[in-house]
């Protein structure tokens, strides 16, 4: 166990998060069995009085939890020294099994906290509170993996050993090495470049059907996953190699590094925020059939699709920005 | 947009001046919350500086140091180990030391006095650190005396070591080697310790192991390892001292719960009257956020300002001796001054996130009262 | 119709031991332009009832409509919405916020609105100025007298144009005179075509000329119409 002000830090936080999911989880509970719009009683006045409560409650959660991803990699970028072969967040995540579920969670949990955050509020803009019920499920659905991040982080800061010899993103993120990270890695540019480049004309055609049909909002956001998804391999593929000006430094996190101008958050600010617009947007435009959300969601879905595609814009054009300005040149590996 | 920026203005300004009404209650909670602020922040830039100066020492030390084992004790290493070790593929140079501990009882102080080879000084000069300057009250040209073996040693004072590296060479004293084996007596061709420099980093564990194989009763001290230990010590320190302002923060949390979202009577009644003539329970929620928000931005500035000129502008006066912790010979030095991005995340969880999760309930019931309360 | 109650009741404590029934089965329906004032001792359910009309508290069951518009049902924010620019409200001890002085109280249920700070500053000017409070118009209200208080109530409950002007026993605290004073602003109001609903259990509001219908309230019934 390392005994760092940071960790404590974010084992506390996951602690409060938990509490106040296990508060709005069992208050959700209550309100799925008990809830009648119909009714004047106390009862529902007290319930409806309480869905004030859980919304504040999970934003407060939800920022947190995304202020809590940011401060886990700065931690792990920090902790680098304290470990034998660790040079960056890569070596400080692989110290034992626990430090990449981690992570995965954290983005997961921020991007169910958009969601519901959408559903949330297009939710108080009906009069007979549409979604209550469904937006309570998936609170209970968001729970667990909430419970579980606390479990699994915290082993993971309980099990950190200096002694152990990590390995880095040298190894992991290597061509030549086992595993997903490293089929990434040897992803050649040209199949990263196709998906990249692929999944975001997908991403452009589906928002743009959404603007000018009203329709397909699902398919937007399930292409917003894939661009996410693809844009991440992207960058571990083959951006990273011209960020670094290094033919096989494949790593997400050293991009964060002032050494490398903070190329990471022009890239990540964007493509995260982008995401989680696109998640949002999908969310909501699913509920346009119900009459007393119709007009919000007329308003607010197209306005969520337009601020995401340019975010991805952004993104896509920075990606671009960041290759063409390198002075590194891989015409070996385009073949 | 504007609308909505618009009620937001509104909502600001009339939180100001519902804080600025109730001046007493708000400005003590400020001052516990900055005060707060200020225990965390410098402790986390202090501990953190030390880390950074340390490593910043270190970098010019050399990769390896080599010492002789004799029954587990750290003992005199001879001279012709260096031929011993042979070549070993990476190191650049290998060079024996002579060093070791004085105590002088008047003040109480640990020297650390070496014997350079790269220093010229004959038998009778000394180059002494600042804090042993500042101390007795040398300077060059003075008299400085060393008490061993029963014995009195005389030197000259050459120079005064430089103010910039204080951290470690305020308790230095530097002498010539003829001088330092007179007064210890440790004999010829004997030495402290010998350092070799390795230029590729990643050979520095390929070197430890073919020492230790060649040489069996060596002990190599590698650099990147006593980094790695100095970077867990401070952050363990930093812990430490964290986990006992626990104790201060929770009381900070009750405190906060209990004064914060204003569910004094007089309180209560205002937020009836907005109810009661328009204001819905969301607006009340948001007008506390703001409240939570100038409150918390308030104190977390000014705590990590207070902060930041306590330890990089007063040497941390507060607690140097308990952090630093090493004889009487402090070393005055200024920390070069740095914000970063991880530092202020942690301060932020330590600070601001406790005091919103403490004050949601509490503002919660007092934004549902019932518009009608106050007819009744 | 303005507004309609149907069958509206009110319980408090519902389910517990000292479960109080305070409105019981009221049908009650109010004319749009005129001066209603709900006449009873205290402890009759009128404020009951008038918070329930206002919007400030929904009935237990029962409905009520503004309208065509089904308000019994709405969540609070809706309520609260439909509320801000349909009713204005004048409270017995006026309720003005201490330390905020008369143009910030007359202001202060507009500020949800996010109207535009030079036109929701003059409007209020001006009010302030048809009731002839010009001269404190800075002063904080804990300054003011008994009767310059209640206009800068009435000044506040205007601020949002509201259609309708709801006064829960507005001359409690004043003397005959101040008294007759207000009811001569509030034959002012309904000539402007707002229509004015009031509780009072004092003779000089429910005997004035002023008011149109008078509904007796005993026991959280309506005894007379």
């Amino acid at each position: 166990m390392l005994l760092s002000p940071a960790i404590l830090a974010l084992i506390l936080v996951s602690a409060v998060i938990c509490l106040m999911l296990m508060l709005a989880g069992g208050f959700a509970i209550q309100l799925l069995r008990l809830w009648d719009i119909n009714s004047g009683s106390e009862l529902q006045l007290r319930l409806e009085r309480r869905t004030y409560l859980i919304s504040t409650l999970l934003t407060w959660a939800f920022a947190s939890e995304l202020i809590s991803l940011m401060l886990f990699i700065y931690n792990a970028e920090s902790m680098s020294g304290q470990f034998v072969g660790a040079m960056c967040a890569t070596g400080v995540l692989n110290v034992n099994e626990w430090g990449w579920p981690t992570l995965f969670l954290k983005i997961v949990i921020f991007f169910s906290g958009t969601i519901w955050l959408a559903l949330n509020y297009l939710d108080n803009k009906g009069f007979d509170y549409p979604l209550i019920r469904i937006k309570y499920y998936l609170l209970l659905l968001i729970l667990p993996m909430v419970v579980t991040e606390f479990y699994v982080q915290t082993r993971y800061f309980l099990e950190m050993d200096p002694d152990v010899i990590t390995s880095c993103c040298g190894s992991l993120f290597s061509v030549d090495a086992k595993g997903v990270a490293a089929e990434v890695s040897s992803l050649s540019p040209r199949d990263a470049i196709f998906a990249l480049y692929g999944t975001g004309l997908l991403v452009m055609l589906s928002g743009t059907w959404y603007l000018l049909r009203k329709q397909g909002g699902l398919i937007f956001s399930l292409s917003g996953i894939a661009a996410f998804v693809a844009a991440i391999m992207s960058i571990i593929s083959y951006i990273s190699l011209y960020i670094y000006e290094h033919p096989h430094h494949h790593c997400p996190f050293c991009i964060l590094k002032s050494g490398h101008d903070y190329a990471g958050y022009t890239l990540y600010v964007p493509l995260f925020l982008a995401t989680s617009l696109a998640l949002a947007a999908g969310s909501i435009s699913l509920w346009r059939r119900i009459p007393s959300v119709n007009s919000a969601v007329e308003i607010y879905a197209p306005k969520l699709v337009y601020l995401a595609l340019i975010l991805f814009n952004i993104f896509y054009a920075l990606a671009a920005w960041w290759v063409w300005q390198s002075n590194l040149s891989m015409g070996s590996i385009w073949q | 947009m504007i609308e909505f920026i618009r009620k937001q203005a509104y909502l600001v300004d009339f939180t100001l001046s519902s804080l600025l009404r109730r001046k007493g209650k708000n400005f003590g909670l400020l001052f516990v919350y900055t005060l707060i602020v200020f225990m965390l922040a410098s402790v986390m830039l202090f501990t953190h500086s030390l880390k950074k100066e340390a490593g910043i020492i270190l970098q010019q030390s050399p990769e390896i140091i080599v010492q002789r084992l004799v029954a587990g004790r750290h003992a005199l290493i001879p001279a012709d180990y260096i031929e011993k070790m042979g070549r070993l593929r990476g190191v650049t140079s290998k060079k024996a030391r002579l060093w070791g501990y004085f105590y002088n009882p008047v003040v109480k102080a640990n020297y650390t006095v070496m014997a350079p080879d790269h220093l010229v000084l004959t038998t009778t000069e000394v180059i002494i650190g600042a804090g042993i300057a500042r101390t007795i009250g040398l300077d060059i040209g003075d008299y400085f005396t060393l008490r061993a073996n029963n014995d009195t040693f005389s030197f000259q004072v050459k120079d005064i070591l430089d103010k910039h590296s204080e951290l470690v060479s305020t308790d230095l004293v530097l002498i010539s080697q003829k001088a330092f084996r007179v007064i210890t007596g440790i004999p010829e061709g004997q030495f402290t310790d010998i350092v070799l420099s390795v230029r590729n980093p990643r050979e520095v564990r390929k070197v430890a192991e073919k020492l230790v194989q060649k040489l069996p009763d060596v002990r190599p001290v590698l650099r990147e390892e006593i980094l790695r230990t100095y970077d867990s010590i401070f952050s363990w320190r930093q812990g430490i001292v964290f986990v006992l302002l626990v104790g201060a923060l929770m009381a900070f949390v009750i405190f906060a719960w209990d004064k914060a979202p204003g569910l004094s009577a007089e309180e209560k009644r205002e937020i009836g009257i907005l109810k009661a003539i328009g204001w819905e329970s969301g607006d009340i929620l948001r007008m506390k956020f703001w409240e939570g928000i100038i409150i918390s931005l308030s104190a977390f500035m000014l705590g990590y300002l207070a902060a930041y000129l306590h330890v990089f502008y007063s040497s941390a006066v507060l607690f140097e001796p308990v952090l630093k912790g090493w004889a009487t010979l402090y070393p005055q030095f200024r920390l070069v001054p740095f914000i970063d991005g991880l530092q202020i995340a942690t301060l932020f969880f330590f600070t601001i996130f406790p005091y919103v999760v403490a004050t949601i309930i509490p503002i919660w019931k007092a934004s549902v009262t019932d518009p009608d309360a106050i007819m009744r | 119709m303005l507004i309609t109650l149907t069958n509206i009741n009110k319980l408090f404590n519902q389910g517990k031991h000292d479960e109080f029934h305070a409105i019981r089965d009221i049908s009650l329906q109010i004319e749009a332009g005129k001066v209603t004032c709900l006449k009873g001792s205290s402890g009759s359910g009128k404020t009951t009832l008038l918070s329930m009309i206002g919007c400030l508290s929904r009935p237990t069951s029962g409905r009520v409509t503004l309208e065509d518009e089904i308000l019994s049902g709405l969540p609070e924010r809706f309520l609260t919405d439909i509320r801000r620019h349909t009713f204005g409200f004048i409270f017995q001890k006026f309720n003005l916020i201490q330390g905020l002085s008369v143009l910030e109280n007359v202001m202060l249920p507009a500020y949800p609105l996010g109207l535009n700070h030079k036109e929701l500053k003059s409007s209020a000017q001006k009010l302030i100025s048809h009731f002839g409070l010009d001269r404190v118009l800075h002063n904080p209200v804990e300054w003011l007298s008994g009767g310059e208080s209640q206009r800068v109530a009435i000044c506040r409950a205007l601020i949002n144009d509201p259609r309708i002007l709801i006064a829960d026993e507005p001359t409690a605290n004043l003397d005959s005179w101040l008294s007759q004073e207000f009811m001569g602003l509030i034959d002012e109001l309904r000539q402007s075509g707002k229509t004015i609903l009031i509780t009072s259990h004092d003779p000089v509001v429910f005997d004035s000329p002023i008011v149109d219908r008078i509904v007796e309230m005993q026991d959280g019934q309506v005894v007379q119409n």
